[in-house]
């Protein structure tokens, strides 16, 4: 049971930045006029794109639905409740640290599982790092077990889904080569190709970034003979707390035409979910007032 | 196979590739925006918005390498966009039950003389609720089951007996910011070993592992309470148990073993004299812990008694459970690719210190060091997992002088364990194997397991126990004729 858990879960904690979506200062950028707009790099659209997909409001709160459709039209349903915290910027002044919207340093991340009934009161916890491999956790409540737990998999299924762990938890963006191929009114549109072939099973992927809000509206993977074979689209854009967020999205596996519909909603940015929270004590005793 | 692809394709062809896909992907593939992005050109012609759920384009946003239409909400300007109707929070109910039916059935894939021929064959009904009022949670999590393999089916809360087994039975409550309380039925669990315990002196339930229940059946509760205090430095857990928890240890009635002379079961249950004074047979476990960024550390104490027979009195021949404490340290990390684990325990037979003792079992000193990774380079969902532990009996030259005639025990135990898991089909079947070998004994104890989950609600599985040994008294080669193969299914709500 441990295993099967494990592994499933691996890939939880870090989504909740990921779809939480908003443009802050990007969005100022975006407003420009065009000229000016063509004169970011391609490491200012990647970054940019990154924070935005990231590192909005310096923590949140989420509750995710996924509902995962295998190629059979089967469904089962997966329900997170995550909490984000994000480090402050170190170089700014304690009361500049939380207003900063350009730092993207590491997070820690706290998943609760509300369903399926298997799994309930599992919690997931992840520190990210930027440098070397994450630190993960779970918490089996019928154990009373803290499991440590190994995922150098970075593109596995997040538990069961069709997006990778990688897709949640953000792919770090040293990983790939950034070419901006074109510009269209709407879209900048990047090509990334792995500096390391060997790690992935695609090839490159593209992505479709919204030029005002740096919001990914589609990617898509190719492999090795460039045919296309996984989607992801953002299917809703909501605005909470004046960060266009991503409440509904959309992960195809373009080859068994299994796919999974995540939707967010309880959303919260800016609570104040103390670090202390991502710690083994909460994993034994849910911070409830966090996830209420 | 990546690799091999790689080789075939070679660099040129990568470089080919990827020159034709800048020529050929890019052609008039634009996404329309989605519902809640806007497009540049629809504001600087000053436009209406669009409503959600149209495109700016007549593209599905589903063919492939197409421009995918804008999403909802980003079709009309950000600060315009949709607002979040103010978070509805799920009405809480009053009570928050939840739990399984179960059904288990069992059978002995070899002939024991002393026990029947079913393992297991149980249903199961687990009953949890929870209760938060103010800064109190209760927690009541009760089995309630029939084992139609078991004769006795009088409760007894202590073993699990009966048709009931009460899991959990608790009140956890936040007195300062700084520290926790639990107080009641419990489980309890610490320790960074894989099916390994050195310094986890919690109640195991042995019998149940061996007879093919859920795993998590092998964690048995603790009447206890449990005090936490969270400081920068460290963290404490102090864990006091008023009336001596011992394993639900194998007793020869569901199981049998090797009784000294031979292998036994229901014809010689063991019979044991357990510590049970309130406040005077207690039990102490203590741990210092730190989480160093991401190195997690910990120091152990357990003053208390051997939590399975070790020991006998010669006067009633009954075992007993000679007092022991135990000190130890750990470390959990990050190491390469995986995670590697090292524990260390002392056990301080009191009754025994000198070790000439032959009827209580002599102090010790084990050792564990594990590591676990995923290896995506084999295949998706694959994790292995090693552990290497040793168990080393202190005064073994004392142990042999005094030993009675009788098989005698090595001064030192090898024990090496291998977990390998594999998921397949989105992660609904799992195919796992742990496996205990024993270089020194001789023997070896496998838990081949298939879990399926058919759907959010119900998993069915098939599993194994399989002991194997070369003599009848070493640790698993005594249960060779408990050898099992059991079925399972469960519905979660």
């Amino acid at each position: 049971m441990t295993e099967r858990i494990s592994l499933t879960i691996l890939m939880c904690l870090l989504s909740l930045g990921s779809y939480t979506i908003a443009e802050s200062t990007t969005a100022k950028a975006a407003d420009v006029k065009s000229p000016e707009e063509k004169t970011l790099s391609v490491d200012e659209i990647v970054n940019k794109t990154n924070h935005v997909a990231y590192y909005l409001g310096f923590d949140g709160r989420a509750k995710v639905k996924m509902t995962i459709t295998d190629s059979q039209g089967r469904k089962r349903i997966r329900e997170i409740t995550m909490l984000r915290w994000d480090q402050p910027d170190p170089n700014q002044p304690k009361e500049g640290q939380r207003k900063d919207s350009t730092f993207c340093g590491e997070q820690k991340l706290y998943a609760f599982f509300d369903r399926p009934a298997d799994v309930y009161k599992t919690v997931f916890m992840v520190w990210k790092h930027l440098g070397k491999d994450d630190d993960r956790w779970m918490y089996l409540p019928a154990l009373d077990l803290v499991k440590r737990i190994s995922a150098t998999d970075k593109r596995t299924s997040f538990v069961g889904a069709h997006f990778f762990y990688e897709d949640v938890s953000g792919r770090n963006i040293d990983d790939d080569v950034h070419e901006l191929v074109k510009t269209t009114k709407d879209y900048y549109v990047l090509k990334n190709t792995p500096k390391d072939p060997k790690l992935v099973e695609f090839s490159h992927f593209d992505m479709w970034i919204h030029r005002k809000s740096f919001i990914v509206v589609k990617t898509d993977y190719y492999d090795n003979q460039d045919k296309k074979y996984r989607t992801y689209e953002a299917l809703e854009i909501k605005q909470i707390q004046g960060y266009p967020t991503v409440t509904k999205a959309k992960m195809t596996d373009l080859r068994t035409n299994g796919s999974t519909i995540a939707e967010y909603s309880n959303i919260k940015y800016e609570i104040g979910i103390p670090e202390s929270i991502f710690t083994e004590r909460y994993l034994r005793k849910p911070a409830r007032r966090y996830l209420k | 196979m990546f690799f091999t692809k790689l080789k075939h394709i070679g660099l040129t062809g990568i470089a080919m590739t990827l020159l034709l896909l800048g020529a050929v992907v890019y052609a008039e593939e634009e996404p329309s925006l989605p519902a809640g992005l806007t497009s540049s050109q629809s504001q600087e012609e000053k436009q209406p918005s669009l409503p959600s759920g149209l495109g700016i384009e007549p593209v599905s946003p589903n063919e492939p390498g197409m421009e995918p239409s804008l999403p909802s909400g980003l079709k009309i300007a950000p600060s315009l966009g949709p607002t979040e109707e103010e978070t509805v929070l799920e009405k809480n109910p009053w009570l928050d039950i939840t739990g399984f039916w179960e059904v288990r059935s069992g059978y002995r894939l070899r002939n024991d003389e002393y026990e029947k021929d079913a393992s297991i064959g149980e249903t199961r009904l687990q009953l949890e609720m929870q209760k938060n009022i103010e800064n109190f949670t209760f927690e009541l999590t009760t089995d309630l089951y029939y084992d139609w393999v078991s004769e006795n089916h009088s409760v007894n809360l202590e073993r699990g007996e009966g048709f009931l087994d009460l899991r959990e039975a608790s009140v956890a409550y936040t007195p300062f910011d700084f520290m926790d309380l639990k107080l009641g039925r419990q489980i309890l669990t610490w320790g960074t070993g894989d099916l390994i315990f050195i310094n986890d002196l919690f109640p195991k339930d042995w019998q149940s592992f061996f007879i093919g229940r859920d795993t998590e059946y092998l964690k048995a509760p603790s009447d206890a309470l449990k005090a936490s205090f969270f400081t920068d430095l460290a963290n404490i857990d102090v864990v006091y148990t008023p009336r001596f928890d011992s394993d639900r240890f194998i007793t020869g009635d569901r199981i049998s073993y090797w009784n000294g002379r031979k292998v036994a079961g229901t014809d010689d249950i063991v019979r044991t004299d357990k510590p049970d004074d309130w406040f005077d047979d207690d039990e102490w476990a203590l741990r210092i812990s730190k989480n160093a960024a991401g190195c997690e550390l910990a120091a152990y104490s357990y003053w208390g008694y051997w939590k399975s027979p070790a020991g006998m009195d010669t006067s009633t021949f009954r075992y007993t459970f000679p007092e022991l404490n135990v000190y130890g340290a750990s470390a959990r990390s990050q190491v390469g690719k995986g995670l590697g684990n090292i524990e260390i325990g002392y056990y301080d037979s009191r009754d025994d210190q000198s070790g000439d003792d032959p009827f209580i079992d002599n102090s010790q000193i084990r050792y564990l060091i594990g590591y676990e990774q995923d290896l995506p380079q084999i295949a998706r969902d694959f994790t292995v997992g090693l552990q290497y532990y040793v168990e080393q009996m202190l005064h073994y030259g004392d142990y042999r002088r005094t030993l009675p005639a009788g098989k005698a025990a090595e001064e030192y135990r090898h024990l090496l364990t291998f977990r390998i898991t594999k998921l397949y089909w989105n992660q609904n079947l799992t195919c796992s194997l742990f496996t205990y070998f024993s270089p020194s004994d001789k023997d070896v104890y496998m838990r081949p397991n298939i879990n399926y989950k058919v759907n959010d609600n119900l998993a069915v599985e098939v599993g194994s126990n399989v002991f194997w040994g070369d003599y009848p008294h070493t640790f698993f080669g005594q249960f060779q004729n408990n050898t099992n193969v059991y079925v399972g299914l469960r519905y979660s709500f």
